[in-house]
């Protein structure tokens, strides 16, 4: 009897190949919106400890990432997109990837446990956990109501950040999250308005796959309508001064516009595109504009006395 | 005799031998778990010092 042993080839993999598994952009985004949900809340925090909460956060999100691209790497392979993304592209093995996001996932949960505070560590997890299982193994391939659902994972960030700061979650960080929420499907169904050929050879269900580009673009409209008022609803509730209301109105009606302008779109994916960019600007817009409104009285009580 | 000696010494090793793209690779990740794993090691040790002895209180 002869036994065939198969060895795996040496791995390739290089530091940035692992850093591009952790979709570094999407993390950038995390850690603002977690930053901002630290920033805004109430009581002081170490900065030692903010920053512990903040890169804690930022593995976390990075853990996901690589989970993610680990479980979809067959569909990567087949979308233009995401065909060079290190495991398609060859460069890092599936066994790798899941192994490295596991332990990304583990550490940061276990170490934002063991030195900011139990709370901010559990919402992490189910973070993560939302993130990879929920959406990852399961919406996405079932569902064209994938991204609307799973939204709730990126939105979490600014409540886990607020949860570092106070031990504990309230109405302002959780109006934090319906905004990132109502803002998802928006930002994503304009990418997919003009990647809908990608999704469709892939097999992922998007709703412009699925429902066709004009429903996609009446529920991108619908989507805007909730998210302009939801994104001036800190400032007509009082969380938020009249600096942060002037421009989340005017920024929620620039993207009115823009959505009734993809919605008007008949030839071509212009308007979808500037969409999808703009409504980037617009989150950061938004959040940097409350870390203003929120700072700028304390840094000027702080100056004055 | 001392051929044979020099035969089994110019015999390749047995096992999986790395190319000099997996070899800088694989260095290059060891150098990143390294840094990684001092971070980490500092980081426990300041946030001891700004915790002090509360350092085991996690207020939930």
């Amino acid at each position: 009897m002869s036994l065939s042993v198969t060895r795996a080839e040496p791995s390739i993999a290089e530091v940035g190949d692992y850093i591009e598994l952790m979709k570094p952009r999407v993390m950038s985004l995390v850690v603002f919106t977690a930053l901002v949900g630290l920033l805004i809340a109430p009581g002081h925090l170490h900065p030692v400890i903010a920053l512990t909460a903040l890169v804690c956060i930022a593995v976390g999100a990075g853990a996901a990432g690589s989970l993610n691209m680990w479980y979809d790497a067959d569909i990567d392979g087949r979308m233009s997109r995401t065909a060079a993304r290190p495991i398609p592209a060859g460069r890092i093995a599936p066994g790798e990837a899941l192994a490295f996001g596991l332990t990304l996932a583990g550490f940061s949960v276990v170490v934002l446990g063991l030195l900011v505070n139990l709370v901010a560590a559990a919402l992490l997890a189910a973070t993560i956990a939302f993130y990879v299982v929920i959406y990852t193994m399961w919406l996405k391939r079932s569902t064209p109501q994938n991204i609307v659902i799973g939204g709730a994972a990126g939105a979490l960030p600014p409540m886990i950040g607020w949860a570092a700061a106070t031990g504990g979650i309230a109405i302002e960080p959780f109006l934090l999250f319906l905004i990132i929420f109502f803002w998802t499907p928006p930002h994503f169904w304009a990418l997919s308005l003009y990647r809908s050929a990608d999704y469709e050879r892939a097999g992922v269900p998007m709703l412009p796959v699925v429902a066709g580009l004009a429903e996609t673009r009446k529920r991108i409209l619908l989507y805007t309508l909730v998210l302009a008022p939801l994104g001036a609803a800190p400032w007509f509730l009082g969380y938020a001064g009249m600096l942060y209301g002037v421009v989340a109105v005017a920024a929620g009606a620039g993207m009115i516009i823009l959505a009734l302008r993809v919605r008007a779109e008949e030839d071509g994916h212009a308007a979808s595109k500037r969409l999808f960019g703009l409504s980037i600007l617009y989150l950061f817009v938004l959040f940097a504009t409350l870390l203003v409104d929120r700072a700028a009285p304390v840094l000027f009580g702080h100056f004055a006395a | 005799m001392t051929l044979c000696l020099a035969m089994e010494r110019d015999k390749p090793e047995p096992g999986i031998r790395l190319t000099e793209r997996q070899l800088r690779a694989r260095r290059a990740r060891s150098i990143a778990i390294a840094v990684s794993l001092g971070v980490l090691v500092i980081l426990f040790y300041i946030v001891t010092l700004v915790k002090g002895p509360g350092v085991l209180v996690r207020p939930l």
